[in-house]
């Protein structure tokens, strides 16, 4: 059992909580990945490790709470425990070697490109984080990420923030002024990272993107996690999650994510049926 | 007097009209009666040609003399000087190239039922023994097992008796391995395997899942933390794929993936949260055991139609008969000599069918068995809507690829003092599907039984 030690909501869809985990803190680097369990009856789900705390021996997660089992995490409070969280999984992304980054995230993409932005950062990489969200009520992480940036563009789908765009639009205004990146760190959903990776590659920019397939074990041991990768069959859990933007095809990753969104809607809601189950029982 | 029938006193089954619409088990044992009639059968022979069948060499005519007897703890006792998990190897052993082959009552007639006496046995002991077993007293020195499959719960439970701290790293969320998210319920029962893990605890082992080791934890680590000898039973997990177009469809599953949802995430009961597609028609590739497991637990899941495709006939399946017999009389459309090319998709990127070809059998290859051949324009398509690729799995790199010092062969197999299961790093020892490539139950047992002799041996004399 896993012990939540801090839950806090950053937007009305997003959640973040700092879960004990010791052995995963001291190990964990940027890039990689946790897989966690609520209860018996749960999904295997994988979410990035946000941030570590050694000392505390605690693991932070950020999650949106897009279907059953992040609801169902999310009716977790402080003090409650997670049956399962299983980590470090994945290869930590390689950041040696680059002198300036542009790290990009969409949406719930900022979280799982956070904790790059910051250990650039913190390794004196000069580092510019783009961030783009679709309304100015859903953005998070903004202190988080102007902390670990040398400049944070916050962008949002319909201007309600003051600065419209898509990420994609900071992106190409920086690199025509000659931003010169030598590498460009491209996080959120699908076609947000397409999009980049169709950008970056007529200037040869290094682009990698953070591949989120369906994953049961995270081990290698089924297969159901696989992307083709420069006409390669790879596993995103044992091989990735990192990839190499400009090799990867995304149209096979879109379609292979909607595999089961019929059968998410019936588990959806039976979990409601839980959760109204549980209001009934809290005020009885 | 021997019973000089040719026959096996039948095992009473679900019919199999019945049976392939649930998950329960297909046997369903012998009663005391039917153990001692077919146990009647063995002839008790001086040189007992079975025992040098059996992989560990369980004292067959032994135990079997114990049932006629009426002994039957007698006969547990027997069996398990040489085996750790008879109720589970009962069940699924490959008798018929083991044990049973050399049984001279196979000569003129069906051999002695020895699988399914072993079973007998075991299961006997665990319905009417249920004291708690004792905890030896500890000898102070530690082991860690990497992996719960059979390889490691057996040396885990055979240091465990000789007075070792023993712990199980485990990275699913349950032991048990492929015993329990590979082979499917309605083969061996998966409260068979937790009372086998519970017998463990009771010894003293102590079982921590989530653990990804070479991930939260190297083999160097755990040396420093204080454990003086370290077991690999990691298996052969990694499964293969065809490389043909179409497999990225959605609607490709690998045989692991598909059972593991099954077996291990219970995507056949409700209360579950798991996800499966629920196909219709079903083309299964491949024809080992986890061929069939596959093709089986699809018509469980109430697809119409499945299909077996496999490139050579019969004769070289892989599969125990058993499980081949099974299949068939449940209904399972077994298309042999016959290869995929191309899985078939719509424009939202679901399998639509198959595409196979006609196959030949050439020359025999360096396995010994016949090479197919295909034959040119003999395409043709099976209309499916899921495809699972069961073609076989090679050993997961996460380990070797992080500890320094230990070899492994050009297919991934870590390499062993077969003796001893030393493997090239002192003090780490090795055995199962890690070492042999996809093999068996009893083979990985027999290993880990092994390795922990070895292991004691390395200890006393360190
Ligand atoms: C390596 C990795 C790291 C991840 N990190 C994070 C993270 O830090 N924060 C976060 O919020 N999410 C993250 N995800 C995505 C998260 O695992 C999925 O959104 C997960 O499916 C949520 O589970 P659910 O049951 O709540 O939603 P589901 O009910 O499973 O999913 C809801 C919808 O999303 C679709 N879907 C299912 N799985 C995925 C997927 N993996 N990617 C995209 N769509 C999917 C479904 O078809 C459905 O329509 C990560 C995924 C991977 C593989
Ligand atoms: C579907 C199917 C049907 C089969 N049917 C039969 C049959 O009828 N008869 C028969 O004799 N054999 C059968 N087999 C083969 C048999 O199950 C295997 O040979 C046997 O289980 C191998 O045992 P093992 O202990 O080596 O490994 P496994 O049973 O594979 O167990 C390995 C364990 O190690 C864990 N692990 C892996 N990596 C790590 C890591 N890095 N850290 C921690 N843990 C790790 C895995 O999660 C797993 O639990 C079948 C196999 C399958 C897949
Ligand atoms: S363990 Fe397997 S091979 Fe050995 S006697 Fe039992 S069934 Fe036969
Ligand atoms: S070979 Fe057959 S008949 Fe002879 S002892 Fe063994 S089981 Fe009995
Ligand atoms: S999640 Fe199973 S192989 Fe990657």
């Amino acid at each position: 059992m896993y012990k939540i030690l801090e839950k806090t909501a950053l937007n009305p869809s997003m959640t973040k909580m700092v879960v004990e985990a010791p052995l995963i803190a001291k190990k964990a680097k940027p890039g990689q990945f946790i897989i966690f369990r609520v209860d018996e009856y749960g999904e295997r789900v994988p979410l990035t490790i946000a941030d570590t705390d050694k000392e505390r021996g605690s693991v932070t997660i950020i999650y949106q709470k897009v279907g059953a089992s992040t609801m169902l995490l999310d009716t977790l409070e402080e003090g409650e425990s997670i049956l399962d969280f299983v980590g470090p999984l994945g290869v930590p992304t390689e950041l040696e070697g680059y002198r300036k980054v542009a790290v990009i995230g969409g949406g719930a993409g900022c979280a799982i490109a956070y904790p790059q932005a910051k250990a650039l950062f913190n390794m004196g990489v000069s580092v510019d984080v783009i961030a783009g969200f679709r309304n100015t009520e859903l953005i998070i992480l903004e202190d988080e990420m102007k902390a670990v940036s040398d400049n944070l563009y916050l962008m949002t789908d319909d201007g309600s923030n003051g600065n419209k765009g898509f990420v994609t639009t900071a992106l190409e205004e920086n690199i025509k002024n000659g931003a010169g990146y030598d590498l460009v760190i491209a996080i959120g959903p699908v076609p947000m990272m397409k999009a980049v990776c169709n950008l970056t590659k007529p200037y040869g920019i290094k682009t990698i993107v953070s591949m989120n397939p369906i994953m049961i074990d995270g081990t290698g041991m089924c297969g159901g996690c696989r992307l083709t990768v420069g006409g390669k069959t790879k596993f995103a859990c044992v091989d990735g999650p990192d990839f190499d933007g400009h090799e990867v095809d995304f149209d096979e990753l879109m379609k292979r994510n909607v595999m089961y969104r019929n059968s998410e809607q019936t588990a959806r809601e039976k979990n409601c049926r839980l959760i109204r189950n549980a209001e009934v029982n809290d005020h009885a | 007097m021997p019973n000089m029938c040719q026959t096996k006193t039948p095992i009473p089954e679900q019919d199999p009209n019945v049976r392939n619409k649930n998950f329960d088990e297909v046997a369903q044992g012998y009663t005391v009666e039917m153990a001692q009639n077919e146990a009647a059968r063995c002839l008790n022979c001086k040189n007992h040609p079975c025992v040098t069948g059996c992989p560990v060499n369980i004292q067959i005519p032994d135990f079997i003399a114990q049932i006629v007897k009426g002994d039957f703890e007698e006969a547990y006792r027997i069996i398990t000087k040489s085996s750790s998990l008879p109720a589970v190897c009962g069940r699924v052993c490959p008798q018929e190239s083991q044990c049973e082959s050399k049984c001279v009552r196979g000569i003129k007639g069906e051999s002695v039922g020895i699988g399914r006496l072993e079973r007998f046995v075991a299961d006997y002991h665990m319905n009417n023994n249920t004291a708690p077993a004792e905890k030896p007293e500890s000898n102070g020195h530690r082991v860690a097992v990497i992996g719960s499959g059979p390889s490691g719960l057996t040396c885990a439970g055979t240091l465990a008796k000789k007075g070792y701290e023993v712990t199980v790293f485990e990275a699913f969320h349950t032991a048990g391995g492929v015993l329990m998210y590979g082979i499917p319920e309605f083969r061996l029962p998966k409260s068979i395997v937790q009372k086998e893990i519970a017998g463990l605890k009771e010894l003293g082992v102590d079982i921590r899942t989530n653990m990804v080791m070479g991930k939260v934890m190297s083999i160097d680590e755990l040396f420093e933390d204080g454990y003086e000898a370290v077991f690999i039973g990691t298996g052969a997990g990694l499964p293969n794929f065809m490389g043909m177009e179409g497999e990225g469809l959605l609607g490709v599953y690998s045989a692991n993936e598909f059972l593991t949802r099954i077996n291990l995430m219970k995507a056949y009961k409700d209360e579950y949260d798991t996800p499966i597609i629920r196909p219709k028609n079903v083309a299964v590739v491949g024809g080992g055991n986890v061929a069939m497991d596959a093709a089986r637990s699809a018509l469980r899941l109430g697809a119409e139609h499945v299909y077996i495709v496999y490139r050579r006939s019969e004769e070289e399946m892989p599969a125990r008969n058993e499980e081949i017999h099974h299949a068939k009389e449940e209904g399972v459309d077994f298309r042999l000599l016959r290869n995929p090319v191309k899985v078939l998709g719509d424009e939202n990127g679901r399998v639509v069918g198959l595409e196979c070809v006609e196959m030949e059998l050439g020359e025999p290859d360096a396995s010994g068995r016949r090479r197919p051949v295909a034959k040119e324009g003999s395409n043709f398509v099976l209309d499916v809507d899921a495809v699972i690729i069961a073609i076989g799995n090679a050993p997961n790199p996460l380990i070797r690829s992080t500890t320094p010092g230990l070899e492994a062969n050009k297919k991934g197999c870590i390499v062993v003092n077969e003796e001893t299961m030393q493997t090239t790093k002192e003090a780490v020892y090795a055995g199962g599907d890690a070492v042999t490539g996809a093999a068996t139950v009893i083979k990985a047992m027999g290993a880990g039984r092994q390795a922990a002799e070895s292991i004691d041996e390395y200890l006393k004399n360190k």
